[in-house]
Formats: C-alpha cells, structure tokens, sequence
C-alpha cells in the first residue's frame, strides 16, 4: 500500500504539493490534472526520485527517506520521453543495466531478457540499436527496462504523449494485462476508463477522488471554469 | 562503434572482446617491428580471410576503408616521391591492415561486450578508480552521440525555420541548454533503474 502522511514538497520557495494526505491501495490508479497541478510530483514521490519537503510517503511500509533503494527496488518509474530512459546502445544490452544494479547473476540476467522479450512479442528488437527505433518501440524499451526488475508497482508519468494511436493502444494493451499496481499520469482521459480510481489535482492540492466518471466529470467542470 | 556490430554466429563473434582488443594491438605492433612489404602484405590477406571467415560481407569491408581511401592515395603519392614506390606500398598496406584489423573487431564485437573489457582491464585499479562508473560513462556516451546528433539537428531546423541559415551561437545555446536539462532527467532515469549514483 502507498500511503503519503501530510505530504507538502516545496521547489525554489514555490509550494508545488500543499498538505496530501492518502492511502492507495487499488491496482489501476489514475492521476489527472492541469499542466503545474502537482500530479508529476505526486508521483515522482512515490518512487522517491522527489523527497517531501513535509510529511511521510511510505510504500509497503518503506520510507522514501530513509529506504529510498529499496523503494526504488519496489516501484518502477516510466518517463515521459523514453530516449532519456534508454541508456545502453543496444536494446537487449538495456534491459541488462536494472539488472547489473539488482546484482543479478550473469546466467539469470539472460534468461529475464529472453523472457521479457518473448513476453511484450518484441524478440526481434534484441540486438536492435536503440537510437534507430521509432517512438512507441523505444517506449515499450522504456518499459521492458522497467518490468523485467519485477517491482511490485509501476509509475508512468505521461508515457503515452510521444506515441501515435497505434502505439498508445499496444502500450494500453500491454499495460491492462501487467498484474502489478499501476500508477498512470496522464492528459489523455479516455485511458483511465476501466481504472479503479483517478486522483485528480489543481494547485497543488487533491481536487477530486474516486471513480474515473466522477472525477473525469469533476476536472471537465473545472477545466471549464479555469 | 554506433551501429557497425555485424550481427552473426562465427567464432570471430564468440570469441572474447578482451582477446580480440589484444590481437589488435598485437598487429599493431608486429606490423611495425617487421616492416618488410612481404610481412604487411601476409597480415593485410590474414584480415581479409578473416573478414571472409566472420561472415562479413565484401561491401561492409570496403566500407571500413573507403572515408580513408583518397588519405591513403596522398601518403602512397608522396612516399613514392620522397622514398620509393617499395617503401609506399608498405605504408599503405600497413595503414590498410591496421584499419581493416580495427573494423572487424568493431563488427564482431557487442559494445556491451568491448565495454565490459574495458571494465576488465581496469579491475586492477579497481581500488582507486570507479569501475562500473567508467564503463557506465563510456556507454553513456555513445548511447547519447546519435541523440544529441538529433537535438542538433532539430535546433537548427528550428532556427532556419526562423531565418537563422548559419548562426552557431543560435544553434549551440539550445542544444546546450536541452542537453543539460537531458542530462538531469538521464540521472534520475538511472536512480529509478536503482543505479546506485552515491560516491564510493
């Protein structure tokens, strides 16, 4: 469970997240809000890359303060833009660096690559150079990074604003049959459909919380209203 | 080193990138110390079997040797007017070997794989010098040449799209700019792959 006690995080004297207190423990999570709300925060806070300025965020009991390895062992983070992700030439060389840093014994290691390539039906990208594929198959890189370090929980902030139609609906394919808890940030409404609960945020400050047609509604009208 | 890994399934390919780094120099240096035409051109036919032998095709082989061809045309001119056609012909060949001998261990070798020599050949100062850090850094680097190649190339698009033809100063600020603010969203990239960033 991701709980975040009384959280405030302050950046350059500037509130960004204002007093966030909640508990999340649903699978398909949600968040929503307008450009500076506070929701890429949100979720930079719960793999630890941000640190409360005030407050407590735990997951699974783990501190980010003070536990922020093993956090960050638990939770997976998916960037917007994948080619700052990708940090190896080659792709099957990519998915080998979590597990370089997991300490994953060299024979392992080759097999979880064979087995998460054979997973996502991407195989033939193995020895493919990553700066030569196209946006939705460095996305999907992006995220085999990820998986194959089997966190508990997976963030993705806004993962699907680089990709054509075609690519965001495979990247939602793939993401509706992951068995981890799935935290999504996004503007793209029509994904959150069959989520468990969306979080939507305005300065800094949780506006809305619920079920997606209740808060999708709730954001609209102040989108209107803005 | 981008993208020349010539993908395929010889014992050239198999063979360990450490060995492979140290025939290279090892030809490097033979090919000087027996500097007779005869020794340079057994070599220079050894590679090219060995091209044949690792499965390579004709045109990748020329293509390791066709930037230099028009250098190698100079040099052999000029030796032949300052030492001799014998002398010029051992100089081209030698060069022509040497390149040759760079080129089929660049195809026949993984980066991750000539990374990982690297490493090996630094684990002796392993006490002093930061490893994984080094080879990290290496990969680094020529994982991102291609993507800053294209942050250029979209700055400048930008600028001449905004009549800037040939203005460097317009070119470099952005893409030093973005490449910085790259640079920051890349070290968090690698603390949320649980790369251990904290000094040893």
């Amino acid at each position: 469970m991701i709980r975040l006690q009384s959280v405030s995080v302050e950046l350059d004297d500037r509130r960004i997240l204002d007093d966030i207190s909640i508990d999340i423990s649903e699978k398909r999570i949600g968040v929503i809000g307008l450009n500076g709300s506070g929701k890429s925060t949100f979720a930079r806070l719960i793999n630890g890359l941000q640190l409360p300025t005030e407050g407590i965020v735990t997951v699974d009991q783990l501190e980010t303060i003070k536990q922020g390895k093993e956090v960050r062992r638990k939770v997976g983070f998916v960037f917007q833009n994948p080619d700052n992700q990708i940090v190896y030439p080659v792709v099957s060389e990519d998915l080998s660096f979590g597990l370089k840093n997991l300490k994953i014994a060299r024979q392992d290691m080759a097999s979880r690559i064979e087995n998460t390539l054979a997973d996502f039906k991407l195989t033939h990208l193995s020895d493919r150079f990553t700066h030569q594929l196209s946006g939705g198959e460095k996305q999907m890189v992006a995220l085999m990074g990820v998986m194959i370090m089997e966190p508990d929980y997976i963030v993705l902030d806004e993962p699907t604003t680089l990709l054509d139609l075609k690519n965001k609906s495979r990247l939602v394919s793939v993401l509706s049959g992951l068995p981890q808890t799935i935290l999504l940030v996004t503007h793209d409404l029509d994904l959150l459909d069959d989520f468990d609960r969306v979080l939507c945020f305005h300065e800094g400050r949780l506006y809305a919380d619920g079920s997606p047609d209740r808060v999708i509604t709730a954001y609209r009208d102040l989108c209107s209203a803005c | 080193m981008l993208s020349l890994y010539h993908k395929s399934d010889s014992f050239l390919h198999r063979l360990s990138a450490g060995y492979k780094l140290l025939s290279l120099v090892g030809v490097g240096s033979l090919v000087f110390v027996f500097d007779t035409l005869f020794f340079s051109g057994s070599i220079l036919a050894l590679i090219l079997a060995l091209y044949r032998f690792a499965r390579i095709p004709l045109e990748k082989c020329w293509r390791q040797i066709q930037p230099v061809i028009w250098l190698l045309g100079i040099i052999f001119l000029a030796q032949v007017f300052i030492t001799g056609w014998e002398v010029a012909c051992l100089i081209v060949v030698r060069f022509a070997a040497l390149i040759l001998a760079a080129g089929l261990v660049t195809l026949t070798t993984l980066t991750s794989d000539m990374i990982a020599a690297i490493e090996a050949c630094l684990h002796p100062v392993r006490r002093w010098v930061a490893v994984e850090k080094v080879s990290l850094a290496l990969s680094l680097a020529i994982r991102f040449i291609p993507v800053i190649a294209d942050i250029t190339h979209e700055v400048r698009e930008a600028q001449r799209v905004r009549g800037l033809e040939r203005n460097l100063f317009a070119v470099a600020v952005p893409v030093i700019i973005r490449t910085l603010k790259m640079g920051t969203q890349i070290a968090e990239a690698l603390d949320a792959r649980s790369f251990d960033s904290t000094p040893e």
